[in-house]
């Protein structure tokens, strides 16, 4: 702050609480609406505070789901979430971090083809190839797997590209040191390349977690079993009643069961969350 | 560039092979079946396929159809950006004056980072719901007709909303990086200047931010023009007649539902096209920051 203008100061302050009600406010009507009964939406007016429903609503989200739209119960599709949440970051950050090792410690022909190669997946998001690509897991019969979830979508040019920068500021010596001391390439990998990048696949992961969490357009495309959907996936599925209204007590329950797991993971680490946000953007 | 390397041969590429398989198996093989398949044409069954060169382009580009998804993704990446970066923008200044409060209104304001685009979709419809919204309601106050079953602008406006809402906080965080690396001794001696704080924005604050808000403006483009896919679906489908059938939408609509191959490959292969254009951007820029 460079002086003291308490009209300013004011403004300053009404212009974040104004943001963070804006920011609050769909939520907060959601979760509203997640406590009260169908009944409660017929009047016209949809009330703006928590009704008395709210362990009940949850509890039959949970335990059973909406059987008319042929969802199974949302706990199943947490653990769907997390399953593949999990396999996308950890498996990204695996085959990341051994493919910049690959380009920053040896010296191979074709070693720039290959780099390009991880290099265009950036260009190649999987909503523009999204009908070929559907294609090619089809035929391998990875349709309604945990393989099929997660396995397109871990190849990553920006955590390889991340562990690279990492890894091009660690000095020479340590690894001329490791050498002179007898160490192999994966040695050296595994006992000053992985603890020295530890912060790092930590930041990454809570950015990846998050990626993985929120994916919509694969799972909703190439899970048709029900044992397999995803909550995200999910709640479109249970909002999409073909006669009259969706239950929306039900929806907003499932919806803010959706957001919690990620928006937890964000609050709680809140510094590796802004650490990895900005170093995956360089 | 590393001096010191390891000698091995055959060990980088075991190292590379899970990534270049995926890569090639579920990246480049399907981009390069999109290309050769928008050279083709299906008949009705899906029988026969026969080379028809450039024609699927050339029905494309003669689309009204096409045409009017253009107009439409131009309309809401430019929507989303402007709005979003303003307000972010609006924030990171008001938070940028704070002393003991920045860390609790920072909280408050990222998560909606978190929220998958989806549920993003599902809240905003239901908050502009017509019969149960409450957004419905209180414009029905005020004499405002909503209906984004009916109207296009009023769908429109409904998905630019929840997509902007989900990327303030992205921007938000950089605005405040970006405003933390002004040096205070400029904004000081221009206060010491005479120069109130607007026009301390305008000259100074603003200029100096201006990598920061040109690299999220070509971030958000690419957001609103490809991760929006999800708040599509989950709120309008596209419609009414048309209004917010973005491009990455059409493509999915077309290739899935409307079972034209051909077509939707050809969209993909434009759409490969700008992602391509909008990647060397941010990448040519990314290295003007480091010679910076």
């Amino acid at each position: 702050m460079v002086e003291n203008r308490p009209g300013l100061n004011l403004l300053a302050h009404l212009v974040l609480i104004l943001g963070v009600v804006a920011v609050a406010l769909p939520v907060w009507i959601a979760f509203v609406a997640s406590t009260h009964t169908a009944t409660d939406f017929m009047s016209g007016t949809i009330p703006m505070w928590p009704g008395p429903h709210l362990v009940e609503n949850y509890a039959r989200m949970l335990d059973r789901g909406v059987s008319t739209s042929g969802t199974p119960p949302v706990a199943n599709m947490m653990w769907n979430s997390l399953v593949m949440a999990l396999c996308i970051a950890l498996g990204k950050i695996a085959i990341s971090v051994i493919s910049a090792f690959a380009i920053v410690y040896f010296r191979f022909p074709f070693r720039m083809f290959a780099f390009w190669c991880i290099f265009i997946t950036l260009m190649l998001p999987v909503e523009v190839r999204i009908v070929p690509t559907f294609k090619v897991v089809a035929d391998l019969g990875m349709l309604n797997s945990f393989a099929g979830l997660s396995i397109p979508l871990i190849a990553s040019a920006t955590a390889t590209f991340l562990f690279r920068q990492v890894f091009l500021t660690i000095p020479d010596e340590l690894t001329e040191a490791a050498r002179i001391d007898g160490a192999g390439p994966m040695k050296f990998f595994r006992d000053i390349l992985i603890p020295l990048s530890r912060t790092n696949m930590a930041a990454l992961f809570v950015i990846l977690f998050i990626y993985g969490w929120n994916q919509y357009l694969w799972p909703l495309l190439i899970t048709t079993d029900a044992k397999y959907y995803t909550i995200v996936a999910g709640i479109r599925r249970m909002a999409d009643v073909v006669d009259g209204m969706p239950q929306w007590h039900l929806v907003m329950a499932t919806a803010m069961l959706a957001m919690l797991p990620p928006v937890i993971v964000v609050i709680a680490m809140q510094k590796l969350f802004v650490k990895g946000l900005v170093e995956t953007e360089k | 560039m590393k001096r010191t390397v390891f000698n091995n041969q055959l060990l980088p590429w075991l190292l590379l092979a899970p990534q270049l398989i995926i890569t090639f198996v579920f990246f480049l093989w399907p981009a390069g079946q999109a290309v050769f398949q928008s050279f083709l044409r299906q008949d009705a069954f899906g029988i026969r396929t026969t080379f028809v060169g450039l024609a699927n382009y050339r029905a494309l580009l003669n689309s009204p159809e096409y045409m009017n998804s253009l107009k439409v993704t131009a309309i809401f990446a430019t929507s989303v950006t402007a709005l979003s970066i303003v307000t972010a923008l609006l924030m990171a200044l008001a938070v940028d004056r704070m002393i003991r409060s920045t860390r609790i209104y920072t909280t408050l304001l990222v998560w909606p980072y978190a929220v998958a685009p989806a549920v993003a979709g599902i809240l905003w419809w239901f908050i502009f719901n017509p019969t149960v919204g409450i957004l419905p309601y209180v414009l029905g106050g005020i004499g405002y007709d909503w209906n984004h079953v009916s109207s296009k602008t009023d769908a429109m406006i409904l998905v630019v909303v929840a997509s902007a809402w989900k990327q303030v906080s992205y921007n938000f965080l950089f605005f405040v990086a970006g405003l933390q690396s002004i040096p205070a001794s400029l904004r000081e001696a221009a206060a010491i200047d005479g120069a109130g704080p607007v026009r301390r924005f305008f000259d100074i604050t603003f200029p100096l931010l201006s990598p920061t808000t040109f690299f999220l403006m070509v971030v958000n483009i690419v957001y609103a023009m490809f991760d929006t896919f999800a708040v599509i679906d989950a709120s309008t489908r596209g419609g009414p007649a048309q209004g917010t059938n973005i491009m990455v939408y059409k493509v999915y609509f077309d290739g899935f539902i409307g079972q034209n191959m051909g077509s939707s490959a050809a969209q993909s292969v434009f759409l490969m096209l700008i992602v391509i254009i909008l990647t060397i951007i941010q990448f040519r820029w990314v290295e003007k920051k480091v010679a910076y």
